[in-house]
């Protein structure tokens, strides 16, 4: 048996598994108690009291983050607004399990209807509800083994803080959730204890307890009772991995000399450090819509200068390409609100939009003209004449490199056009690869034609490298493609001059390419793009890429 | 009834610790406590994690905290000091 899910932390982990399902059932409704109402409300006060004072201790014992969230979840158990519903529904007969049932039911609809960050909060609620509906019925909660013979991959349907804050780092190897997102618990937990996670696996729990499991947290793979030469071979894969990139460093360069600056794609001022850390020579692609994001206004000039600058100042010598606001399709934003559409990826966003909203669009090009030293391109341009109004606009401002995101077909096809207009082209693979093949990037059905290594997208990347070559000017990737290390010296072979990724993935991406010659690389793109398939572009490439399986990258 | 006006610093907003911290602190004072946004509905408990949880405060809004009675200009600058702390 196969699964697979979302790799949140990467590594592979192995060995047994363990189910933990926590059963606890719904109170059944409308059941009502015998005795005083006093009595029944002091009970389920008593029980509230007993949870939150074990979330507590948990949460001193734990320590760190774990810690906060433990005392946040405290805090929650004895929330004077449950308390008082609490009551309430017990006054109006229900008894303590059902009352305390239907109180947390209500603020966890709330909070899941908000979706994000509040509907993971959700799923906690519903955790604490079923702890102290157990203690009410005198229902023990399962909890982890204690000192187990071999570590465990822990498998859930979702973990709660209160379940892994206690694990030890030298009783699990992995976990494998059901349900959360790169932003639950499990992920953040994973990530802080550096073990291997999958999250949003369906199936997971069906998994027979005691199983041999092997996770991988970089490609979402679980493999159920998997052949014992595939686990070492993974393992060693792994470890190899680690060994080899752990001692390259320094700029991105091929083994023959050729240039290819390293850079990091960024959110905000707060992902810099990590970016700086990785060792990215610079900001290949700034997405300055999260700072826009959730918000009713957009940020003042004031606060848009300093975040910009933050990177200016991380990155001292390199380069840091600012992408203007990103509004619109899967990024609404509040101060920028169009009429509804069928089909908002192919609406007004991006450049679309913002032309729509001169003020915000002047405040954005004056913060980075007020802050120098970067430069600035624009995401969904389809035209010569979008190209030409953005660097006009640009130039208007005083600003002086001025560029254009390439991620609808037509503005790859007819490139040479806007590289007479621009100083430079960035591709953006991602939303080029849902142009390209008319297949929604955030529908899971469609992640096969998503693959960067299609050779319909490669195609659309040389065409456009050879359009910035011919023009002498740079041609940068962004996107997911130039975080895998094959494709990264595929693109390299196609005439990408950098190559901008998450910070986590500039390590294997610098190793790969020290590994091999431009000469090498510029083989592999070529022996890819006579491919028919992803898979067989994917396989004529690393015929040319030698060092590719020597990192086991 | 004393006021505070605070523009949410955290990154994570009135959320997690920021959240926690302030509930924390509000829960130690005698009298009431409201947090409202400007335009949004009406007051909610100050001493309620979840309420202030479904206020939905992000980075760089704005509540105004409200609290009223001996003490309360103390316990306003504190939470005050709270919600605007990075």
């Amino acid at each position: 048996m196969n699964l697979r899910g979302v790799g949140v932390s990467p590594g592979i982990g192995h060995g047994p598994s363990y189910v933990l399902t926590v059963s606890v059932p719904e109170p059944p409704e409308g059941a009502t108690y015998t005795g005083e109402a006093e009595q029944e409300k002091e009970r389920a006060m008593a029980a509230l009291t007993q949870v939150a004072g074990e979330l507590e201790a948990r949460g001193n014992q734990a320590g760190g983050e774990a810690e906060e969230i433990l005392k946040a979840q405290a805090l929650m158990a004895e929330d004077p607004g449950l308390v008082v519903k609490v009551r309430s529904l017990i006054d109006r007969g229900l008894a303590a399990p059902r009352a305390v049932f239907e109180a947390f039911t209500k603020y966890r609809d709330v909070l899941a209807g908000s979706g994000g960050y509040l509907g993971e909060r959700a799923a906690e609620l519903g955790d604490i509800r079923d702890r102290v509906i157990a203690l009410l019925n005198g229902q023990a909660m399962p909890g982890l083994p204690v000192a187990p013979a071999e570590p465990y991959v822990l498998v859930a349907r979702d973990l709660a803080p209160a379940d892994t804050a206690l694990l030890s780092r030298d009783d699990v190897v992995a976990f494998v959730t059901e349900e959360g997102g790169p932003t639950s618990h499990t992920a953040i937990m994973a990530r802080s204890m550096g073990l291997p996670a999958v999250v949003a696996c369906p199936g997971a729990t069906r998994i027979p307890r005691g199983v041999q499991v092997m996770v991988d947290g970089t490609s979402g793979e679980v493999r159920v009772e998997p052949a014992e030469s595939d686990v070492a071979d993974a393992v060693g894969a792994a470890t190899a991995r680690q060994a080899a990139l752990a001692s390259w460093s320094g700029p991105g360069v091929t083994a023959d000399g050729h240039a290819v600056p390293l850079l990091a794609n960024v959110g905000g001022p707060a992902e810099l450090d990590a970016a700086v850390a990785a060792g990215a020579e610079g900001v290949g692609l700034y997405r300055t819509e999260f700072l826009f994001l959730d918000r009713a206004e957009p940020p003042s000039a004031e606060e848009q200068e300093r975040a910009y600058r933050a990177a200016v100042e991380a990155f001292p010598g390199g380069p840091v390409v600012v992408r203007t606001l990103d509004g619109g399709a899967d990024k609404p934003l509040a101060f920028l609100p169009a009429s509804p559409e069928a089909n908002p990826a192919l609406g007004e966003r991006g450049l679309r939009r913002f032309a729509r909203y001169p003020e915000v669009m002047d405040v954005q090009l004056d913060a980075l003209a007020a802050v120098g030293g970067v430069r600035v391109m624009a995401p969904m341009v389809a035209t010569a004449e979008e190209a030409a109004w953005f660097a006009r606009e640009c130039g208007d401002k005083g600003l002086t490199d001025v560029g254009v995101m390439i991620e609808i077909p037509s503005a790859a096809l007819r490139a040479h056009d806007l590289l007479d207009l621009v100083d430079f082209v960035s591709i953006g693979t991602n939303d080029l690869s849902q142009y390209t093949f008319a297949a929604d990037r955030q529908l899971g059905a469609m992640s096969a034609l998503h693959d960067p290594w299609q050779p319909a997208l490669l195609d659309l990347v040389a065409t456009t490298a050879r359009a910035a070559a011919r023009a002498g000017k740079p041609c940068g990737i962004c996107g997911e493609a130039a975080a895998d290390p094959g494709l990264a010296c595929v693109l390299t072979g196609l005439g990408a001059t950098s190559l901008s990724m998450a910070p986590s993935a500039l390590a294997a991406v610098r190793a790969g390419l020290a590994a091999h010659t431009l000469e090498q690389c510029r083989d592999a793109a070529e022996a890819a793009r006579t491919g028919s398939s992803s898979a067989d572009a994917r396989a004529l490439a690393r015929a040319h890429l030698p060092g590719l399986d020597r990192l086991g990258l | 009834m004393g006021e505070r006006k605070v523009t949410v610093a955290a990154e994570v907003g009135l959320h997690a610790r920021p959240a926690a911290t302030f509930v924390q602190r509000a829960k130690l004072a005698p009298m009431d406590i409201s947090v409202q946004k400007p335009h949004g509905g009406g007051p909610v408990n100050g001493k309620s994690i979840l309420a202030i949880m479904a206020l939905d405060v992000r980075q760089g809004e704005t509540v105004v905290i409200s609290a009223e009675g001996e003490g309360s200009e103390e316990v306003l600058d504190e939470l005050a000091k709270i919600a605007s702390t990075p």
